[in-house]
């Protein structure tokens, strides 16, 4: 396996996300083999060719510094599971 | 104990002063309701797509080319991917391997010493929104009117080697992004804030020690005393033959003490990638260079220039111009009333003071520089006294009334008619016999004595040179 169980847990933690046994072992599998098809790039001869930043042939892509309106505030909240004070509100972070 | 070396290197952190956030139209105006500057981009929604703010560019450049740094032509953006409530995208848009600027310096001055701080590297990201604990439900609300609001990081080298110099580093580089209006560097607002690598050695040894971070520090107090907190901690713990671990920190400005704030097992893996929804960019020559060739002139380059074209003393010259909004006070008033010296002393003294007390800065003042001009005007013609004018000063301060306005009002004029001043300098030494002899005996403190009983008799109107001139006169006739 190219990828460890320990790898999946690390991921998994960084993600938040609390898997079960089975799920590890299922994710364990699955990310290996999406690795070893990804590894598959390795293979190519890379030569001479440059890094590439960006996939497509673009480059300075900015916009002016004008001020629009923002989004009124209800319906940047909407899809909040719970909000407070106008704020979004989630369990306790602040130390 | 050993004695031991300290290795600083600070992290800066610059709200740029942008009307807009970086990749979308929204007000980075501060102090605005909690999210209503805000929209599907800098929120972090699906299928957005963000656009860089120009200006953006052109400020992290400035900032480059003011602190000596190489500017690259080629630069691209990158996903910092962390997971944490006030970024709602779960990763900050930043540079990674290619910055917009790399390799400069800055030379600062340190209790009359100069030193050269490198700099590694200068690069563009976005900022993150504010959480605000909710005492009542105890949970965190979290305002995203500052998410994506631009900032660049400037990273020094360690090169820093005490509390004194990172404080000088950080003052340096305040006045240059003042001097180049990128950033408003209000720090107790926190558009300019830094964070502190600090590590110790024994002197002599070569490898460096584990280095701590010490993040989000907003006022120079809190920079210093947490690097010297820092320093003897760290110490503290090798001399009691412990292990200093690599850690984030943070300092309680008002308890003056540092804490752990992520312990170890927790450590950062930021997944670096490539930001594909975002242009690399490129810089022409011709970019740079008309960047290059308005920028305003620096601070260092103005200290120079006060010495040189208006003969002030260098001291004068690096206060002058430590704050820009000083030194524009101090050159407008000048080109009124030309007299350098005595608008700096009126700066660097009772104004400063007056400010500091209220604390507010110099273009929140009522004095204007016009005001100030006639005062010292009406001192230089002998109008008024320098010691009346220190009255009027305060009034002016208070009122915002003119100079001669006060002057007429009050009655304020200096006496400068020999024959009225000396009638009361006879009734002065006929009154203090003894400070005649004092004086008869070579105790010149005693002539001071009568100048300042003449003053009170005239409520500070005489002129002092005249009644100086007349005291002695009269005692040596």
């Amino acid at each position: 396996m190219s990828v460890s169980k320990e790898d999946v847990k690390h991921i998994a933690n960084l993600s938040k996300l609390n898997l079960t046994d089975e799920e590890l072992e299922k994710y364990t599998t699955e990310l290996s083999d999406i690795v070893n098809f990804a590894n598959e790039l390795s293979n190519i001869d890379v030569d001479g060719i440059k890094p590439t930043a960006h996939i497509l042939d673009i480059k300075n892509v900015f916009r002016k510094d004008e001020v629009q309106p923002s989004y009124d505030r209800e319906e940047i909240l909407k899809n909040a599971p719970s909000k407070d004070a106008g704020c979004v509100s989630v369990p306790k972070v602040v130390e | 104990m050993k004695e031991y070396e300290v290795i600083i290197g600070l992290e800066v952190h610059a709200e740029l002063s942008t009307k807009t956030k970086m990749y979308c139209n929204c007000s980075t105006t501060f102090g605005a309701d909690p999210n209503t500057h805000c929209c599907p981009i800098c929120t972090g929604m699906p299928g957005v797509l963000p656009v860089l703010n120009e200006r953006v560019v052109e400020y992290a450049v400035k900032a480059g080319l003011a602190t000596n740094c190489e500017i690259s032509r080629f630069s691209k953006q990158d996903r910092k991917n962390y997971f944490y409530p006030d970024l709602p995208k779960a990763y900050q848009t930043s540079q990674y391997d290619l910055p917009l600027c790399i390799g400069g310096h800055l030379d600062i001055n340190v209790n009359g010493n100069k030193k050269r701080i490198g700099i590694t590297r200068i690069h563009i990201e976005e900022d993150a929104g504010k959480l605000i604990h909710d005492a009542y439900t105890g949970d965190t609300l979290v305002d995203m009117n500052r998410c994506a609001v631009p900032l660049i990081e400037i990273v020094s080298e360690p090169d820093i080697r005490s509390a004194d110099e990172a404080v000088a580093y950080m003052q340096t580089l305040k006045s240059i992004l003042e001097y180049l209006e990128v950033c408003d560097c209000k720090m107790q607002e926190g558009s300019l804030r830094c964070d502190v690598n600090l590590s110790v050695r024994p002197v002599g040894q070569k490898e460096f020690g584990t280095r701590t971070e010490t993040k989000n520090l907003n006022s120079f107090k809190a920079i210093h005393n947490s690097i010297e907190f820092e320093i003897q901690r760290q110490i503290e713990v090798l001399e009691n033959g412990g292990v200093v671990h690599q850690e984030t920190r943070r300092f309680d400005d008002v308890k003056g003490v540092g804490y752990a704030m992520r312990s170890k097992e927790d450590a950062q893996d930021y997944r670096y990638f490539p930001e594909p929804d975002l242009a690399p960019i490129v810089l022409s020559d011709e970019y740079i260079n008309n960047i290059k060739d308005n920028l305003p002139e620096m601070p260092h380059i103005k200290k120079e220039r006060y010495v040189s074209e208006y003969g002030l003393p260098e001291y004068d010259a690096e206060i002058l111009t430590s704050s820009k909004k000083t030194a524009s006070f101090f050159e407008k008033t000048n080109s009124i009333c030309n007299n350098p010296k005595s608008v700096s002393n009126w700066l660097m003294g009772d104004f400063a003071r007056l400010l500091n007390e209220k604390e507010i800065e110099i273009d929140d003042s009522k004095v204007t520089e016009e005001n100030l001009a006639s005062l010292i005007m009406l001192i230089d013609k002998g109008t008024i006294s320098s010691k009346i004018a220190k009255q009027i000063f305060e009034e002016m301060f208070e009122t915002g009334e003119k100079a001669e306005d006060i002057v007429n009002k009050k009655g304020l004029v200096q006496i400068s008619d020999e024959g009225a001043i000396k009638e009361i300098c006879q009734k002065i030494v006929d009154a203090n016999p003894q400070s005649i002899a004092d004086y008869k005996a070579g105790k010149d403190r005693a002539i001071g004595f009568l100048v300042g009983q003449v003053m009170k008799e005239t409520k500070g109107k005489a002129n002092p040179q005249i009644v100086n001139k007349l005291l002695l006169e009269i005692i040596n006739k």
